[in-house]
């Protein structure tokens, strides 16, 4: 059973958190070796497209055109879906879509669901709900499968199991599926999953799902996947419930040559995934007689109103940021404390839960754009990172506890210092004076007290020079302005 | 209802506060500055496809529309597969003797599950991604005809290949309420990221390209005299 929690509000802190999944050499090669390998095949599947780059600026725009307008898109969209036979229902926050969601299966009187990978049900808690209800969710996607039997949490946004290696897989699937003489080859494994679900797909009458698009000109779902466990939720149930960000939408079908070109390139460095699907309402006797959708909103119009934030809502959960960070490779997606985890998450979170948890995650980056140069929809991730920063501070810092605190009074010192040009020269002359007790014999300063140990920790100080730029300047005869 | 409804005007109320002021770009000014059209000749997009499709390990073979029945049925004796589902409006003549054929006049779902193989014919295919387009009409049947039997025998006529994605959306401007665009066989890449062929949906996916010159999309058929002609 796994010990992480990916609730924010109870998640350590992140350097903590990461402390702890560094000293796991085990996870960390998983997390190393399944990065390595998307990165290299989107690489050269982005490489062949020359127009990547005109891709990336069109879907930008058509993304940002839909939050512009998002209010008369999810209108128009929920006009066509109804009048295609569906039912579209609001929620405001995760408690009102679990409990829409629950209405929906106690009319079905459903015992069992079966679910296709979706990252906003985890960000509802939506499988602990189910269960409190006795009604047994079936997650239906290969990794949610080994997670969920597992007892494990998700650390991808896109293969969610990658810090679980065949052995482990076979130890769950072993035990759960009550198969001993299972063998760790992944077709043998993959085989056990395809049975075990086979009769689930045939019998139980209610999926649910995400949406990777929306479509407002149709009213029309659409999901991108790989296995074909996605098209049988779709398919096979009487009744199907999509539950969806509010910001999933494109205005037009035409809009999803762009979308589907990025997503599966950058997401798990395919031309196409295997299938994608795509669906306006109910269509007489074919498929589900009954379709809900779920429009969640938890948090996201105070995104949608903040001018730089805005642009998280673009995402469309690729996870090539989380491929591409230095951070995220050494710690996986658990360190995040959160079901988004990665540059994405570190942006995601904090904003979901207007700051007040996740404070830690802005800081989990070293603003290195790697996550914004690979962005299919040109989020600049640093940006956001950046004002999440100075927010964390603005908060941080009215609160009594940090009166005192002595990085917040080395800052009030520093801005008393630059204010002016006297000022200045005085702090030099002090700081070269306090520092020439701690100088070593060889000019360097190899260790510090208090705040300033976090720097000699790992890195050795140089002593200021003797004489400041400005005197050299003086001494040069050259006139300061 | 009443609690939903209330969240609905309280999202939008939410929304509509959110993006007031900001002067939004209509949608007609969204930049579109990407390859909408393919620089492939017929020839080359045909080969194309069949090489993507093959990639992905599907089995493809061409034919002249000649040789279509014939071909049909080396593929299904090569399948090695008995039961055979049908959509409704495949070509009869398709149905060739010697199979247990399972047309779809409203088969229940283990019917279907029954049937070992399953021929289909498509809307159109995208030769960049080796992408099959299924619109679910009479000849490709209900969406569920094509998942659950394990071997997918697809019939795709030369003329319904572009060679862009883009290309197929202007091909249908009045946008289908059903599709699915199938890029090679089920798989998935979820334990130690080893793609595995085979999960959920068939197994198997077998393409017959048509090579049907005299086809009635006259614009493609155009494009390939010109071609032979040696011009662009």
């Amino acid at each position: 059973m796994s010990h992480v929690t990916l609730d924010p509000r109870q998640a350590l802190p992140f350097p903590q958190a990461a402390l702890h999944v560094l000293r796991d050499t085990q996870l960390r090669k998983n997390v190393a070796q399944a990065t390595d390998i998307i990165q290299s095949k989107r690489a050269k599947l982005v490489a062949e497209k020359n127009d990547w780059q005109q891709l990336r600026t069109s879907a930008a725009a058509i993304r940002d055109h839909v939050l512009a307008n998002l209010g008369s898109y999810l209108d128009q969209f929920e006009a066509r879906c109804t009048a295609a036979g569906g039912t579209v229902h609001w929620a405001a926050d995760a408690d009102e879509a679990r409990r829409i969601i629950l209405d929906i299966l106690r009319e079905e009187q459903a015992s069992e669901v079966i679910k296709i990978k979706t990252m906003t049900s985890s960000e509802i808690d939506l499988n602990p709900a189910l269960e409190a209800a006795q009604i047994q969710p079936i997650e239906t996607d290969l990794a949610e499968l080994i997670l969920q039997l597992g007892q494990e949490e998700p650390s991808h946004l896109v293969v969610p199991a990658l810090h679980i290696n065949r052995s482990q897989v076979r130890e769950i699937f072993a035990r759960a599926m009550n198969l001993p003489n299972l063998s760790d080859d992944p077709p043998e494994l993959t085989a056990a999953a395809r049975s075990y679900l086979r009769k689930k797909f045939l019998t139980v009458p209610v999926a649910i799902c995400g949406a990777n698009f929306m479509v407002a000109e149709t009213g029309a779902v659409s999901i991108v996947e790989s296995e074909g466990n996605g098209r049988m939720c779709l398919t096979l149930p009487k009744t199907l419930i999509a539950l969806a960000g509010i910001e999933k939408l494109v205005p037009r079908f035409q809009d999803l040559e762009v979308m589907l070109q990025l997503l599966a390139r950058s997401a798990t460095g395919e031309r196409m995934s295997p299938y994608t699907s795509l669906w306006a309402g109910v269509t007489p006797n074919d498929g589900p007689q009954r379709f809900h959708v779920v429009l969640l909103d938890n948090g996201r119009t105070d995104i949608l109103a903040k001018k730089v934030e805005r642009q998280t809502l673009r995402c469309i959960r690729c996870a090539a940021c989380q491929n591409s960070c230095p951070v995220y490779r050494q710690t996986g997606g658990h360190a995040y404390g959160s079901v988004y985890g990665g540059p994405i998450g570190a942006i995601l979170t904090p904003q979901l839960m207007h700051l007040e948890h996740a404070q830690t995650l802005p800081y989990a980056s070293s603003l290195c754009g790697a996550c914004y140069e690979v962005c299919p929809v040109k989020i600049n991730i640093p940006e956001v990172l950046i004002e999440l920063r100075a927010q964390v501070v603005d908060r941080e810092r009215k609160t009594t506890a940090r009166v005192l605190d002595p990085m917040y009074l080395a800052m009030r010192v520093a801005n008393f210092a630059f204010a002016g040009p006297t000022r200045f020269r005085m702090g030099q002359r002090l700081l070269r004076m306090a520092l020439w007790p701690l100088t070593s014999r060889d000019k360097w300063i190899h260790w510090m007290p208090s705040l300033g140990s976090r720097w000699t920790m790992t890195r050795d100080l140089r002593i200021p020079p003797k004489q400041s730029f400005r005197k050299w300047w003086e001494s040069e005869r050259r006139p300061v302005r | 209802m009443n609690a939903t409804t209330s969240s609905r005007e309280r999202i939008l109320d939410r929304i509509r506060k959110a993006t007031a002021g900001g002067n939004a770009a209509a949608y007609e000014s969204i930049p579109r500055l990407y390859d909408r059209h393919g620089k492939m000749q017929l020839e080359q997009r045909i080969a194309l496809m069949a090489e993507r499709l093959v990639e992905y390990g599907a089995e493809v073979v061409e034919c002249d529309p000649a040789d279509l029945i014939a071909t049909i049925a080396a593929r299904l004796e090569s399948s090695g597969r008995h039961v055979i589902a049908a959509p409704e409006g495949l070509p009869a003549e398709w149905l060739i003797s010697g199979y247990s054929w399972r047309v779809d006049h409203g088969l229940s779902y283990a019917e279907i599950e029954g049937a070992e193989g399953v021929v289909t014919a498509a809307s159109a295919a995208i030769a960049d991604s080796g992408t099959i387009v299924l619109h679910h009409g009479p000849a490709e049947g209900r969406r569920v005809l094509s998942l659950l039997p394990d071997c997918h025998l697809c019939i795709l006529r030369t003329s319904q290949i572009v060679e862009t994605l883009p290309e197929y959306f202007d091909l249908f401007p009045t946008p289908p309420t059903l599709a699915t665009y199938i890029s090679g066989p089920s798989a998935t890449a979820d334990i130690e990221m080893t793609r595995i062929k085979g999960v959920h949906g068939p197994r198997h996916l077998n393409v017959i390209l048509v090579r049907d010159t005299s086809s009635t999309s006259g614009k493609l058929v155009s494009m390939q005299a010109a071609g032979q002609a040696g011009t662009q």
